[in-house]
């Protein structure tokens, strides 16, 4: 099932032994598949660091580039050729993914920027998040009185009860941190017009901001996610 | 060299296909009896006289063993491709698979026929090989590489059975396409269509439901999710309880002890559920062991409370695909409906209510026959792999990988590495380290799933990073790439990054079967001989000719004899006697050609016997029902493929 395969990178071409720039797919000389370029997931698509990309131009970037690389392509050719197309397309796919998804965008250039992010692995640590110090001072008190609420309705729920007003209060809640998400992506687009356009002092004062924004993301989809699983249950 | 023909086969749990592209369309190739279901069924021949292997034989052949012989017969194998046997347990309750009595705990289950036992990769190479050996009949040609389609949703060991089925067939897999997906490629290789799809393919085992974006020739799967366990067999087996429990009840018979009546009454549960897609009630009529008739009528109604649950299953994976698309069911576009359950017209039903279709004035797309369009699918997909064809060059398919591949990390939870739905291929790095001062190996374990804690989800593999330079607990960097290829396959490879050096990695997968053992299972490698595949294709000429000539023969005594000209006979005559003539030459071509002359001159007469037959006593139903029901009379001669000679 799981096979090894070899990830060594050469320096000049495979195929041709000609040497070659590290940043192109094709041997400009034997026309060769190469292995991944280095490099970034912006560089993948040959665009500058930027928060704020053009997705319809991405994604016709994204088929271009898969229609050259893609196994399917290569699906007779030696074993070689197959190894740096499979390789070449899982970046592809890779940066793809990240890049179209703004949040993923948004983190990934955060990060790229040697930004600490909080980390985030969906499933993983989610009752460890409530990291105190990560709490929006702001939620705070609403969040704890939810929490208590959320106990409250377990409570009732495993003797088999059903409180209708905590019921209530508890969608009320949900709707109302549910509301707050797109104050937060609102205020994510303007950091991202003052990264994209500014110096490098205006730069790190965003992202500062940026990477508080998605600390309170997170702890509010965390919040939505909890009481969704409770009401759910 | 010119490189050989590259089949598309649908490996399905019921009926298996091969297909492959003739100039710009898709077509299935028939098997020597001229069906183009080749029944996903295996049997095994009894011991021949003096001892030796017992032969195998696959589809109809084995399907009419079912009744005679049970216990030398397996079907829908495909319900245990890359499952463990703590995992079948279900299944065994309800289909007849007999396990082997000597299994160890984590062995591939192994599934005694006769005398012998067999696991079920090997039990699907043996359907492959068939389908394999139909398309080398067709081509006169030997074919070695297919494209092989699997349900969506099927995991990692799934996959890696089937490709190891391939292997075993002598086939090299060049790919593993997504059944829905290759279903989307046959619906969109003849109009140039823009939007977005959704496939529904409920077929006789499985579930899959993906939707896909279509754009410049390039089809994007956007999500997927299904039940690799639900499907047609699932409504047969209600049927076949009700009617067990019914039979025990009211004639005080327990079939369950008989497994040859046991199967009779299993075809007549199918009968009676195929007729329920077009009339408004089928009957039971069976008769007993100990001469009392088994006699009930099914009304639809009955029958569609009966499967509502059944149905109801594939709901919720069809709400999660489009909630992991993002879109609501208006955004559909167009809906495709593939596999045989989906004829009947409570799976209709709910699927326009799932995608509100009547409402905005669309119906399903049925064009293509259900049972055939993954096969045809997979033969584009073949087209588009071979490369050099202008009709798929500007087609490139991108799928995703169905389940989230995960690491357990402390305390049993699960890290997810990557997500479901993520386009393959897909891959995520990893980083380890020691807890211990010295260590020098790291075990990991890899699970697929959606489940928070990796006991819930499906265990991949376990391996060990060996080799690991000693230094300080935390000290060593071990970069892990995980690494999902195009068929949906799990790579692994790993490097200490402080001294450079690539870790050894053991990997023990949970289910399935080593390389050793793919080896040591490859069926009859002489296979491969051009004197032995010369000699297969003389035996197999001389066995169709003897078919046709034996149907010439009777045919006087047909009505439709009478209705033929005098030129007419005489010219059969005349193909007749030059095939005679020619039986027994060495030359599979001649052979072929004076077979295939005599099809063309015997063709009105078929046609004319199929008439007289359809207009008479079996209106409504099925050719292959047709040919039952007339029996001998009507072994018309039966159509022949082409044969591309070279």
């Amino acid at each position: 099932m799981l096979k090894i395969i070899d990830t060594a990178v050469p320096i000049a071409c495979w195929s041709c032994s000609i040497g070659h720039n590290d940043s192109t797919l094709f041997c400009p000389h034997c026309s060769k598949i190469q292995p991944p370029p280095g490099g970034d997931f912006f560089q993948v698509f040959n665009l500058q660091r930027a928060f704020q990309i053009d997705l319809p131009t991405l994604e016709h970037e994204f088929h271009r580039l898969s229609r050259k690389v893609h196994p399917d392509r290569f699906a007779r050719a030696g074993e070689i050729e197959r190894q740096w197309s499979l390789a070449d397309t899982a970046l592809l796919n890779d940066a793809y993914r990240t890049l179209k998804d703004p949040l993923h965008r948004t983190e990934y250039l955060l990060k790229l920027e040697g930004a600490e992010i909080g980390e985030e692995h969906a499933g993983k640590d989610r009752k460890g998040q409530k990291d105190p110090s990560r709490v929006p001072a702001d939620l705070l008190e609403e969040a704890f009185e939810m929490n208590m609420q959320l106990e409250e309705m377990r409570m009732a729920r495993k003797m088999g009860e059903e409180d209708p007003q905590l019921l209530a209060d508890l969608q009320q809640a949900k709707k109302k941190f549910e509301g707050l998400f797109g104050a937060v992506d609102e205020d994510l687009r303007a950091q991202w017009k003052v990264w994209d356009a500014g110096d490098s002092a205006s730069r790190l004062a965003a992202q500062k901001t940026m990477v508080a924004l998605l600390d309170r993301r997170r702890y509010l989809s965390n919040l939505v996610r909890d009481v969704t699983e409770t009401l759910g249950a | 060299m010119a490189e050989g023909r590259v089949v598309g086969i649908d490996l399905g749990t019921t009926n298996s296909l091969v297909a492959y592209m003739q100039g710009d369309a898709p077509v299935v190739i028939p098997g020597v009896d001229g069906h183009n279901l080749v029944p996903s069924v295996v049997a095994l021949d009894s011991v021949p006289p003096g001892g030796g292997r017992p032969t195998v034989t696959v589809g109809n052949t084995a399907r009419k063993a079912l009744i005679e012989t049970p216990e030398r017969v397996i079907y829908s194998v495909k319900r245990l491709m890359g499952r463990g046997i703590e995992e079948i347990q279900s299944e065994l309750k309800l289909f007849p698979f007999r396990l082997a009595d000597d299994m160890e705990a984590g062995e591939v289950p192994r599934i005694t026929l006769g005398e012998l036992k067999f696991t079920p990769p090997e039990i699907s190479a043996y359907i492959l090989r068939q389908l394999k050996r139909n398309a080398e009949r067709f081509f006169g040609a030997p074919v070695t590489q297919a494209v092989i389609t699997v349900p969506a949703y099927f995991n990692d060991a799934q996959r890696q059975a089937t490709k190891d089925a391939g292997r075993m067939a002598g086939l090299e897999v060049l790919r593993l396409v997504n059944e829905p997906t290759a279903a989307a490629l046959a619906y969109g290789l003849d109009r140039a269509k823009e939007g977005t799809i959704a496939v529904y393919d409920l077929g006789g085992g499985t579930f899959d439901i993906s939707i896909l974006k279509l754009r410049d020739g390039i089809f994007e799967v956007q999500s997927t999710n299904g039940d690799t366990h639900l499907g047609g067999d699932d409504i047969d087996n209600l049927l076949l309880a009700i009617a067990l429990d019914e039979i025990y009840a009211e004639h005080g018979v327990d079939l369950r002890s008989h497994p040859g009546a046991v199967q009779a009454l299993r075809k007549a549960a199918i009968d009676a559920k195929i007729a329920l897609s077009t009339e408004p009630v089928a009957k039971f009529d069976i008769e007993l062991p100990n001469g009392d008739r088994y006699q009930r009528e099914i009304p639809r109604d009955v029958f569609e409370l009966l499967i509502e649950p059944v149905l109801s299953r594939t709901a919720g994976p069809c709400k999660q695909a489009l909630s992991d698309a993002g879109i609501t069911p208006e955004q559909i576009d167009e809906v495709v409906l593939v596999g045989g359950s989906t004829r009947i017209p409570a799976v209709r039903q709910l699927v326009d209510d799932l995608f509100h279709l009547a409402a905005r004035g669309k119906k399903p797309h049925v064009e293509l026959n259900p049972d055939e369009v993954v096969a045809l699918g997979a033969a584009v997909q073949a087209d588009i792999l071979a490369g050099a064809s202008k009709t798929t060059e500007e087609m490139l398919l991108l799928d995703v990988t169905p389940l989230s591949l995960g690491i357990e990390a402390l305390g049993g939870t699960v890290a997810r590495i990557i997500q479901r739905n993520s386009t393959i291929p897909a891959s995520a790095t990893e980083h380890f380290t020691t807890g211990v001062e010295g260590q020098t190996n790291v075990a990991i374990h890899v699970v697929q799933g959606e489940r928070e804690l990796a006991a819930d989800c499906r265990s991949l593999a376990r391996f060990d990073l060996r080799g690991i330079p000693p230094m300080s607990a935390g000290l060593p960097r071990i970069e892990v790439k995980f690494l999902i290829d195009a068929d949906g396959i799990l790579k692994v490879t790993a490097r200490e990054q402080r001294s450079g050096q690539a870790a050894k990695i053991e990997v023990k997968p949970t289910y399935g079967l080593t390389d050793e053992q793919v080896e040591g299972m490859i069926l009859d490698s002489f296979d491969h001989a051009e004197e032995d595949f010369a000699k297969r294709l003389l035996i197999e000429a001389r066995n169709e000719a003897e078919t046709i000539l034996s149907a010439v023969d009777r045919a006087p005594q047909s009505p439709a004899w009478a209705q033929m000209t005098g030129e007419e006979q005489s010219a059969i005559a005349a193909a007749r006697d030059r095939l005679q003539s020619v039986k027994l030459g060495e030359d599979a071509k001649t052979l072929r050609d004076a077979t295939l002359a005599l099809d063309q001159a015997t063709r009105r007469f078929a046609e004319l016997m199929m008439e007289a037959a359809v207009t008479t006593a079996i209106r409504g139903k099925t050719m292959n029902a047709a040919d039952e029901e007339l029996g001998e009379a009507v072994t018309a001669p039966h159509p022949m493929a082409a044969a591309e000679f070279k």
